[in-house]
């Protein structure tokens, strides 16, 4: 009691004068406390507005999905459902929705558009709603001859509501603009802002034609008394054959539930690293604090003061200040939390309610004091091994001591709470592991980088360098110096950030078409055979050069060597659901003669050559996609039967390419040899390529006028629709990694004001030899802008290695180095780091040399 | 006998070979002595006062203070002994600079879990800086500083008390005063007082002297019967 008593005194008396490098110690874990509460609580939120929408969402208790019109079967099943469950109760009810793509066009205004047409039946949703301006344009829907859309297909098309609307070969009259509708999220409109027709009105588009591509669902109400789980489970099995999917709400809740938790883990993990970093700032602080301390413990333990009792004083003092500043990251976070919305909230499908949640906070602060407590164990450890003797002598060697086995143990745990903290964020035990693995690896080499590099200044510094230039240089090495502490915090906010930023610029740089010269712009698809000849004429009269016209034939397979799909799917059943997903899709495939420029043969031979390894060949060769090959488990000399609209097509693979999906071009899994495939039904697309957008318009508007059921597809907005939403991913990310820079930048606050003191004895004796002001300030400069440009530099080019084997191996796209942005970003770096490092030096300025002989 | 040493050998690595400090160091003081250790620099002077107060182990040899054989003590249980009989006294007076000088007064006192504030208040007064009790070391001269040392070494009534050139860093007038206010303190307390000092006048003061060279006791002045 006496002990604890005195251990809570000292912590407290002996914290004086040491305040401010304390309280740096805190700022480092209130940022990462912060930005982990944020995210967490806003996850949290999230799962709850998800819970609470879920119904609404789906609109409906359940709902059958399918690439075609629904079979008898499913019809029955849904009458039988929807019969009441005891008798005298009232029945259920289903509404019919089609989805497909197709021009709108507004003749008073002549504007045209791409857009996600859904045909409804009356009644739906069942749950939630659509809202509407005027209201009440929703139910008018119905009465048949009107289409309600969403508001950016007013701008779009120059309409107002009351205008005529040409939906394929029928004319509409736009009733209103829906400005809320339940799980639109902007991933949807990526092709086409959506619109609405009655179920009624659909033949009269004709634009449901041969090969268009349509997605079917029915949605049910259940009469009371009847389970949709129950249901769904029931019938799952049965009509997957039919390739019909049974949605219900609680199969939407976890799948959304799912998808959102994992992104709000990984947005954590950004959010941890911030959090780790700060305590590597508790830890370089603490070290410093604790070696000017020395004295101070050697005296302690002179005057009866176990090794235990110091520990614990200094032990108490790091815990307390890293809880505090838990505390006000915890305060800071939900105040962020209410930012959050804005930050990701057009990439949602709920709108999410923010509320305060415990749950988050307890977890950041406990993680908090935790991260803290663990960081300052690391140099604190060392206080048990002070000699009392340092009060008799300054120059005691400790060096015959062996290697201290709780030091060992420390770090054991520290590696341990870094990895279960990965671990636990990412919800996942492989990418928590490999999460912590790849911070592990690049803090080693940004440690080994830094400590290299200081090694070679201070071997290689010419003599005959100017002495200001010198003498910043050395700062670097010095001793006491922090260059390691601060090119490991600052270097890897920089690292993170450089990272995002390359991958995002690489990704968007694939899908880049504008000013792209002679890639195409533009796609004309659903064309029937016999419009072929006036659309080629639309095209020539334009002036606009395309690219052959392309046939698109729709199939499925119906067997893989000789096994049909059904029993390879129940006889294997470690097939996973992506495989399973590659045997049971609808393959568009077309034929030709060549190659195209996105493809690159990987496998095999093209069609002029006949070998075709073991197998010999049987019916029409084909060349696949080498990933979908690899899914179905097929290679070169593998027989494939294909469903062509009912008719048997036996296939044998004669080759594989490498396909560059993110050239926005059509390419095709499945390409067969020119012939066996002429006289199937077919629909047909062409790319061109178009320069001006008006004249881009134009052709739209007659191709409209004259075909109303083919598709154009500007490609330069789908690209702006996508180019959005990794924008605003990008954003989101950035947001979190701006933390870890935040971290970086008070970390270096404290390396800059820990040997402050010896700072300003140096330029104290400096200018009282004579030095100005002037000169000692290029001192600080030369040190800053050399310990900035060496953590940007490795950070940078660490960033660069990472971004291209993610680029290389995870999106499997093309990397190049965008030099004039990643040398802007260094820039700004070295600036921060040349501003936070002048700014903590201001005080070396202004002190006189007498104020500080006085004081010592 | 409050302290009895017995063939006190002690070596350090030096530049990665071993250094022989001490070699068989032998004799023994008697309660309320004043005894004065002297010799020139890199004698071992110092070094014999740290193994004597129990802040360092011997490489050989053996050590009985009140009693205690230190070396059958571990460090934590040699601290505790330290803190119940054990007083300080350095040339560079150390004093936690955070703390004030009542404060720096109290922390033996709470180390033991004793009431502290008006007993550090007391012994300030007594030796002269009563009306010095908020400051903080850094607001002190060299004497006050090395005064409120002395409070700090007398505040638990120590069985024996050591110090190490208590008066080299202050300059003559002052360091006569700080030593008689030891002696003084000495005699009221019947504390047992070891003196390490290079200054033959100081060493004068006391009633024993031992003269070390190279690690050798090479004179003594008196016997501890």
């Amino acid at each position: 009691m006496n002990r604890v008593r005195f251990i809570l005194r000292m912590a407290l008396r002996e914290s004086r004068g040491a305040r401010r490098r304390l309280a740096l110690l805190t700022g480092a874990i209130t940022v990462g406390v912060a930005a982990l509460v944020a995210i967490n609580a806003f996850t949290e939120n999230l799962r709850v507005s998800v819970n609470h929408e879920a119904r609404a969402l789906l609109g409906a208790d359940l709902s059958f999905r399918s690439r075609t019109p629904l079979p008898e079967r499913a019809r029955e099943i849904i009458d039988s459902i929807t019969l009441p469950a005891t008798p005298g109760t009232a029945p259920g009810a289903s509404a019919t929705k089609v989805e497909f793509s197709g021009m709108a066009f507004v003749p008073r205004t002549e504007g045209v558009r791409l857009v996600q047409v859904q045909a409804v039946d009356s009644g739906f949703p069942y749950y939630g709603e659509y809202r509407t301006v005027p209201a009440g344009a929703w139910a008018a829907l119905q009465s048949g001859g009107k289409v309600v859309v969403d508001p950016s297909v007013l701008s779009l098309l120059g309409a107002v509501i009351g205008d005529t609307l040409s939906l394929g070969s029928t004319q509409l009259v736009i009733a209103g603009t829906v400005v809320d509708a339940p799980g639109n999220a902007a991933l949807q409109s990526a092709f086409g802002p959506p619109v609405w027709i009655a179920g009624r009105d659909l033949e009269d588009t004709e634009l449901i034609q041969f090969g268009s591509r349509a997605d079917y669902e029915i949605f049910v109400r259940l009469p009371s008394g009847r389970d949709p789980d129950a249901i769904a489970e029931t019938y799952r099995e049965s009509l997957r054959p039919l390739r019909i999917r049974i949605r219900t709400v609680e199969d939407d809740r976890e799948d959304l539930s799912d998808a959102l938790t994992r992104m709000g883990n990984y947005l954590g993990l950004v959010a941890l690293i911030a959090l780790l970093l700060g305590g590597l700032g508790v830890a370089s602080a603490v070290h410093v604090f604790i070696r000017q301390r020395l004295d101070t413990i050697g005296i302690l333990r002179c005057l009866g003061a176990t090794t235990r009792d110091v520990f614990a004083v200094y032990m108490l003092q790091a815990l307390v200040m890293g809880g505090v500043g838990s505390l006000l990251g915890a305060v800071i976070g939900v105040a962020v939390q209410q930012t959050m919305p804005h930050i990701l909230g057009s990439l949602l499908p709920v709108t999410v309610e923010v509320s305060f949640s415990p749950k988050a906070v307890l977890y950041g602060v406990g993680l908090g004091l935790w991260v803290a407590g663990m960081f300052a164990l690391l140099p604190l450890i060392g206080i048990r091994r002070v000699s009392p003797l340092v009060t008799l002598r300054r120059d005691v060697e400790t060096g015959k001591r062996a290697r201290d086995p709780l030091l060992s143990l420390v770090i054991v745990a520290l590696v341990g709470t870094v990895i279960v903290l990965a671990v636990v964020q990412a919800g996942a035990l492989l990418d928590g592991l490999s999460f912590a693995g790849g911070i592990g690896v690049v803090l080693v080499i940004l440690g080994l980088a830094a400590k290299v590099l200081t090694w070679t200044v201070r071997r290689f510094l010419p003599a005959r360098w100017p002495y200001l230039l010198r003498q910043g240089l050395a700062n670097l090495y010095r001793p006491a110096n922090q260059t390691v502490t601060v090119v490991l915090a600052l270097g890897f906010g920089a690292f993170l950030l450089s990272t995002l930023f390359l991958i995002q610029h690489n990704l968007l740089r694939e899908l880049q078409v504008e000013g792209n010269s002679g890639r195409p712009n533009i796609a004309f698809y659903d064309i029937q055979p016999d419009q072929r000849e006036g659309v080629e004429r639309i095209l020539t009269e334009a002036d606009v050069e395309s690219s052959p016209i392309v046939p698109i034939i729709p199939m499925r397979i119906r067997s893989v060597g000789g096994r049909d799909t059904a029993s390879t799917e129940s006889a294997d059943s470690t097939l996973s659901r992506r495989d399973s997903w590659a045997l049971r899709r609808v393959y568009r495939s077309t034929y030709r003669d060549s190659l195209v420029a996105a493809e690159q043969l990987v496998a095999g031979t093209w069609w002029d050559d006949d070998e075709a390894g073991a197998n010999p060949i049987d019916g029409a060769r084909i060349s696949l996609d080498a990933g979908v090959a690899a899914e179905l488990g097929v290679s070169i000399g593998d027989h494939i039967l294909w469903d062509v609209q009912g008719v048997e097509i036996q296939t044998t693979i004669t080759s594989l390419r490498e396909i560059n999906w993110s050239r926005l071009e059509p390419n095709f899994f499945v390409v067969f040899e020119p012939g066996p495939l002429d006289r199937a039904p077919q629909m047909l697309a062409t790319l061109a390529r178009i320069e001006d957008p008006t004249a881009r318009g134009i052709v739209q508007r007659r191709l409209a006028e004259a075909f109303p059921n083919v598709t154009s597809l500007d490609l330069s907005m789908v690209q702006n629709a996508i180019q959005g939403i990794v924008d605003r991913i990008a954003f989101a990310i950035r947001f979190m990694a701006g933390f870890s820079l935040i971290t970086g930048a008070i970390v270096l606050i404290g390396a800059v004001s820990t040997n402050r003191f010896q700072r300003i004895r140096e330029a104290v004796l400096l200018k009282t030899l004579g030095a100005t002001r002037q000169q000692v300030l290029r001192i600080i400069f030369t040190e800053y802008v050399a310990l900035g440009l060496l953590a940007t530099s490795i950070s940078v080019v660490l960033a660069s290695a990472a971004a291209w084997a993610l680029s290389r191996w995870v999106f499997e796209t093309a990397f190049a180095l965008p030099m004039p942005q990643l040398i802007g970003l260094a820039g700004g770096l070295v600036t921060l780091t040349l501003g936070v490092g002048l700014w903590s030096s201001a005080e070396i300025l202004k002190r006189t040399p007498l104020e500080v002989l006085r004081s010592e | 006998m409050i302290l009895h040493c017995e063939s006190l050998t002690q070596t350090y690595l030096s530049g990665g070979r071993p250094l022989t400090v001490l070699n068989d160091i032998t004799f023994s003081i008697k309660e309320g002595a004043f005894l004065a250790i002297i010799g020139p620099s890199g004698s071992g002077k110092t070094t014999l006062l740290g193994l004597l107060a129990g802040l360092d182990r011997p490489a050989s040899g053996r050590i009985v203070l009140d009693g205690e054989d230190l070396g059958s003590m571990t460090e934590d249980q040699r601290s505790v002994l330290r803190a119940e009989r054990v007083g300080f006294v350095f040339q560079s007076f150390h004093l936690i600079p955070t703390l004030t000088a009542q404060e720096n007064v109290q922390v033996p006192l709470e180390l033991r879990g004793e009431p502290s504030a008006d007993r550090a208040a007391a012994l300030l007064t007594r030796v002269g800086l009563g009306d010095r009790l908020e400051h903080y070391p850094a607001q002190l001269s060299g004497g006050e500083q090395q005064r409120v040392a002395l409070a700090r070494a007398f505040s638990i009534r120590p069985r024996i008390l050591f110090a190490d050139e208590p008066t080299g860093n202050l300059d003559a007038r002052t360091g006569a005063t700080i030593i008689e206010l030891m002696r003084e303190l000495n005699e009221e307390s019947g504390t047992t007082l070891v003196l390490v000092t290079h200054d033959p006048g100081l060493a004068k003061l006391a009633a024993r002297t031992i003269r070390l060279a190279d690690g050798h006791i090479v004179e003594d002045t008196g016997s501890p019967t």
